[in-house]
């Protein structure tokens, strides 16, 4: 491992723009990490070598006369498996899109190209997004570095894996329920679920429409910041991206001097793991160190969450599924020749168990008779649980809260029991309903099975609040010092 | 026993293609013909991760249609998915309106004063097409997809295929008029569905029946014609009717189940979470409502009223908006009581080419030559330069060169010979060939003259002013005493 694999991007590309590396000679550092631990941990579905080492000669070339560098000039990332770069493939984790190449670029990915960032390739994901723990892929499950015989969590498990072990300094994710936040937390990064509509959807391969966000990970808090500086901002390509100029790229720091820092107590139940609850109230000691005011509050609907979520989440997902039907894209099955007998079939035969088994409750939720029942009143149950966060945000500027009731877990742990593995997003899930921004920063450890497994402490920020829940996650990550990066425990070196 | 009187309960929904230049949800062209899946983009084929935007222009035309038809235009409306599987759906759901549509309620007046209530429109996107091949092959073509169309649902207030043929011939014009669409159903921009059912009188109404895939009016004539008979005969025979969607088969003049109710879809529709819900403030309301061009009935009435038209050519005028504009701008560009000759040059010669092979154009506004041009080939008629059926031969050059009508005069040599002096000698060599016209004048026998003017319009080639040959001629006659 080379000194600047443990730089953040901001270091990186700083680095790099004093000539003390090409951009050329970090995406090599980075291919070779992903060849190397990536491989060991399952974080990469697919490897794009050349187009990436392409892309950064090609920002060596013209670094000395062009203009202002891009704000990622030269770094390398990393891109869930679920987001459109053109002509690269971006299976979701999925049989039924494997071999599929993106025909064009998503609008974040735009961005990120422009500020001179190199995507090395596509990391592993549950299918199409659904599970909490990179165990739903199609092709393998990804490894938490910190423990390989754990889950880094997920969906967007690859992601935070890749930038926990140290081999891009960000990635991007999607958060629909927790997706970044959780498996940030499970690996000890930091990562952000932007409020709704930040960043635009263009070009994420769609989940749950209403709560889909691309969502980064990263070691530092201002890397957190440059990145979405970077993605963030009004997109003509998408309908419900906000209207709103990008974030800033550079803030300045964030001073927390009298910050209003509410905790729910519904987020702390009794059977909340100890470690979990100890390294959590650390962090919220150190917010209390840097000036803030701690207080409580309540979010009363917050036990509605989870069943809320899985009938919006799985709704949208039936009929955003909809389209993988063999007819233009995706692995075709011939059925029994009829098109209908060929749709079924390339279902059938594409999709794995949990997509099925959210493509049924989906459509479960929405079918004639049972609408009002279900889809109706989890959009009703919705608003009231975004009305207790308004509530909250009267009295206090951040919530803090564990992103995880656990750190993380053993692979197949969860895998035959579906309840228990959609608990593991209860923490996460409110704020999704709600659209608020929301991050998760590593705020301490705990010991299993003699590993050291991080923790993380979730901020949820009032609606479009981003900066601010940006500036107190930087502050909090600053004060804590560098993130660590994981040991590849129990890997095979 | 006396025989039951049965009563013919029928509903339409039209669709109908908006004339936008591009689809509803993406900038692909909006055109008919091109090649197939030439005009797709990442949004109208459905591809993982592209996402839908509203068309304003659509949004906008649809209300114009909304405001035209004297609907309630709803102060906010939303989209909601209508999720199916078929070939042609790339997306595997619809995109449409469900439980808030943009507007609801007003209706069409029909020539016979029935009205037809409408229950409400609303918008959606086109789907591709499937074309099945003799062998097993099915092919799409995503041209059409996400092409933006308004469905405009009527109460089932008409009684038989005479009143749904009516409301169809008003709907399309007032559709047309109003700019929204070319409503050509042979390129599928007009597609009609019927709700039909029929009960005996003073009886409640039955089971109701729709019929789809009917592309001409006159099918759709046919398939009510059909239905009504076919219903009617099996609750005489004692059967009962099925509540099903039929296809109408053009070529047998029949019906035929294409699904029952229980194997209809559950379209399981719910709000598209992709797009936010569509406000319409008053300023909109107000532009659209002040490009509403006025109806073709107050047109025809107008066009009797003061240009002094009869009902037939006012018919004639109007039974398109660019034929009756461009007779408008004529009328305007002309002067006063040059009304009929405009619409006979219009109807006799413009319609009748533009329905023949030999002009490019469909359109009267497509054609080169323009409502001025005709306004001044009428002057020139009017001044005696040309005679009228010299500008007939005229307007024929015109259609297809757009050339100005005195440089043609000029140039195919139509001026009327003015000229007395050659006029007489015309006339007194016709006199010489037929001295009987002489006698045949002075016996009393005016009309006798008739056979003399022909052969002097003939030598002049058409050129001769025939008031002036009747003159002469006459004129010769008396002197010739
Ligand atoms: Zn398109």
């Amino acid at each position: 491992m080379t000194r600047f694999e443990s730089y953040d991007a901001t270091a990186l590309r700083a680095a790099i723009l004093a000539g003390e590396l090409s951009a050329e000679q970090a995406t090599r550092a980075a291919l070779e990490a992903a060849e190397s631990r990536g491989t060991a941990l399952g974080a990469f579905l697919h490897v794009e070598g050349d187009a990436a080492l392409a892309r950064a000669r090609a920002l060596d070339a013209r670094s000395r006369t062009d203009g202002e560098p891009g704000a990622l000039f030269g770094v390398p990332v990393a891109l869930k498996a679920n987001m459109c770069l053109a002509g690269s493939p971006a299976s979701c984790g999925s049989r039924i899109l494997e071999g599929w190449r993106a025909p064009y670029d998503a609008t974040f990915v735009e961005r990120l190209l422009d500020a001179g960032a190199v995507p090395i390739g596509a990391t592993n994901m549950d299918e199409f997004a659904m599970g909490s723990s990179c165990e739903n892929s199609a092709f393998g499950v990804t490894r938490n570095p910190w423990d390989v015989s754990r889950t880094p969590g997920g969906s967007s498990g690859g992601s935070a894996a890749a930038v926990a072990a140290g081999i891009v300094p960000i990635a991007l994710g999607s958060d629909t329920g927790g997706s970044v936040r959780q498996p940030a937390a499970l690996c000890g990064t930091l990562g952000f679920k932007p409020t709704y509509g930040r960043v635009s959807r263009y070009g994420l391969i769609a989940y749950g429409s209403s709560l889909d966000q691309v969502s980064p990970f990263a070691r530092s808090g201002r890397d957190l910041e440059r990145v979405m500086g970077v993605i963030s901002g009004a997109d003509g390509r998408d309908s419900t991206c906000i209207e709103a100029p990008p974030l800033a790229i550079e803030p300045a720091p964030q001073d927390l001097t009298g910050l209003r820092v509410g905790v729910p107590a519904e987020y702390f139940p009794t059977d909340l793991d100890a470690g979990v609850r100890s390294a959590v109230e650390a962090g919220i000691d150190e917010l209390r160190t840097l000036g803030a005011e701690v207080h409580e509050v309540r979010l009363p609907h917050t036990r509605y969450a989870i069943p809320t979520y899985y009938v919006v989440a799985t709704a949208e997902a039936s009929s955003n599924l909809a389209r993988y039907d063999g007819v233009r894209y995706a692995t075709r099955a011939t059925g029994d020749g009829s098109l209908q007998g060929m749709i079924a079939a390339t279902r059938e035969a594409g999709f794995g168990d949990e997509v099925k088994l959210r493509i049924l409750l989906g459509t479960y939720v929405l079918s004639s008779g049972y609408y009002d029942a279900w889809y109706g009143k989890a959009s009703r149950v919705r608003t009231l649980i975004a009305r207790d966060f308004e509530t909250a945000f009267g009295e206090v500027d951040v919530i803090a809260c564990p992103t995880s009731p656990s750190p993380a877990f053993a692979l197949g742990e969860k895998t035959d029991d579906p309840v228990a593995m959609y608990l593991s997003d209860v923490m996460t899930v409110p704020a999704s309903l709600a659209g608020l921004p929301a991050a998760s920063v590593p705020c301490g450890a705990l010991e299993r099975d003699g590993r050291e497994l991080p923790v993380g402490l979730q901020l949820i920020g009032a609606a479009r609040d981003d900066a601010g829940v940006l500036g107190c996650a930087r502050a909090l990550q600053e004060a804590r010092g560098p993130v660590a990066i994981a040991p590849m425990e129990g890997a095979a070196r | 026993m006396s025989a039951t009187t049965w009563v013919p309960v029928i509903g339409l929904e039209v669709h109908c293609q908006l004339g936008t230049q591009t689809k509803l949800f993406c900038g692909c062209a909006n055109r008919f013909g091109a090649e197939p899946n030439t005009l797709t983009c990442p949004v109208c084929t459905g591809q993982p991760g592209a996402l839908p935007v509203l068309n304003q222009h659509a949004f906008d035309l649809a209300l114009r249609a909304a405001l035209a038809l004297g609907c309630d235009i709803a102060p906010w409306s939303k989209f909601d998915r209508k999720n199916y599987f078929y070939c042609d759906l790339p997306k595997g759901y619809q995109i449409s309106q469900y439980d808030r549509p943009y507007c609801s309620g007003g209706g069409i007046t029909l020539a016979s004063g029935k009205h037809v209530r409408l229950t409400r429109i609303h918008m959606e996107e086109d789907a591709g097409k499937a074309v099945h091949d003799a062998g097993n092959t099915t092919r799409v073509d995503l041209n059409r997809a996400g092409v933006p169309l308004i469905e405009s649902v009527t109460e089932a207030d008409m009684t038989s295929s005479e009143e749904a043929h009516a409301y169809l011939v008003a709907l399309k014009e007032i559709l047309q008029y109003a700019g929204v669409s070319d409503c050509d159903m042979e390129k599928g921009s007009l597609r009609c569905d019927v709700n039909i059912s029929v009960h005996p009188e003073d009886e409640p109404w039955r089971t109701k029946v729709e019929i789809k895939n009917l592309n001409s009016f006159r099918n759709v004539s046919l398939a009510i014609e059909h239905e009504i008979g076919r219903q009617i005969a099996a609750y005489e025979a004692g059967a009962a009717i099925a509540q099903e969607t039929r296809l109408f088969d053009p070529d047998r003049g029949e019906t035929r189940t294409m699904r029952s109710k229980e194997n209809e879809a559950d379209y399981r529709y719910f709000p598209e979470p992709d797009l936010p819900p569509i406000p319409v403030d008053a300023a909109l309301l107000e532009r659209e409502r002040g490009l509403l061009p006025e109806p073709a009935a107050e047109r025809r009435a107008r066009y009797r009223t003061e240009l002094g038209l009869s009902e037939y050519d006012a018919g004639v005028l109007t039974s398109e908006r660019g034929v009756a504009d461009f007779f408008e701008a004529a009328v305007r560009a002309s002067h006063d009581g040059t009304a009929k000759d405009l619409t006979n040059l219009i109807t006799n010669e413009l319609l009748a080419g533009l329905a023949g092979d030999e002009i490019e154009a469909s359109t009267i506004a497509e054609l080169p030559c323009k409502p001025h041009q005709l306004a001044e080939l009428v002057a020139l008629t009017q001044d005696g330069t040309i005679t009228k059926k010299a500008a007939r031969s005229v307007v024929r050059e015109m259609m297809k060169t757009g050339r100005s009508p005195a440089e043609l005069v000029r140039e195919l040599g139509l001026e009327q010979v003015q000229d007395t002096g050659q006029i007489e000698a015309w006339c007194r060599s016709a006199l010489e060939a037929k001295p009987q016209v002489i006698d045949a004048v002075r016996g009393g026998n005016d009309k006798a003259i008739g056979a003399c003017m022909g052969a002097v319009m003939q030598a002049s080639g058409g050129s001769a002013n025939p008031e002036a040959v009747r003159d002469t001629l006459l004129r010769l006659i008396r002197e010739s005493d």
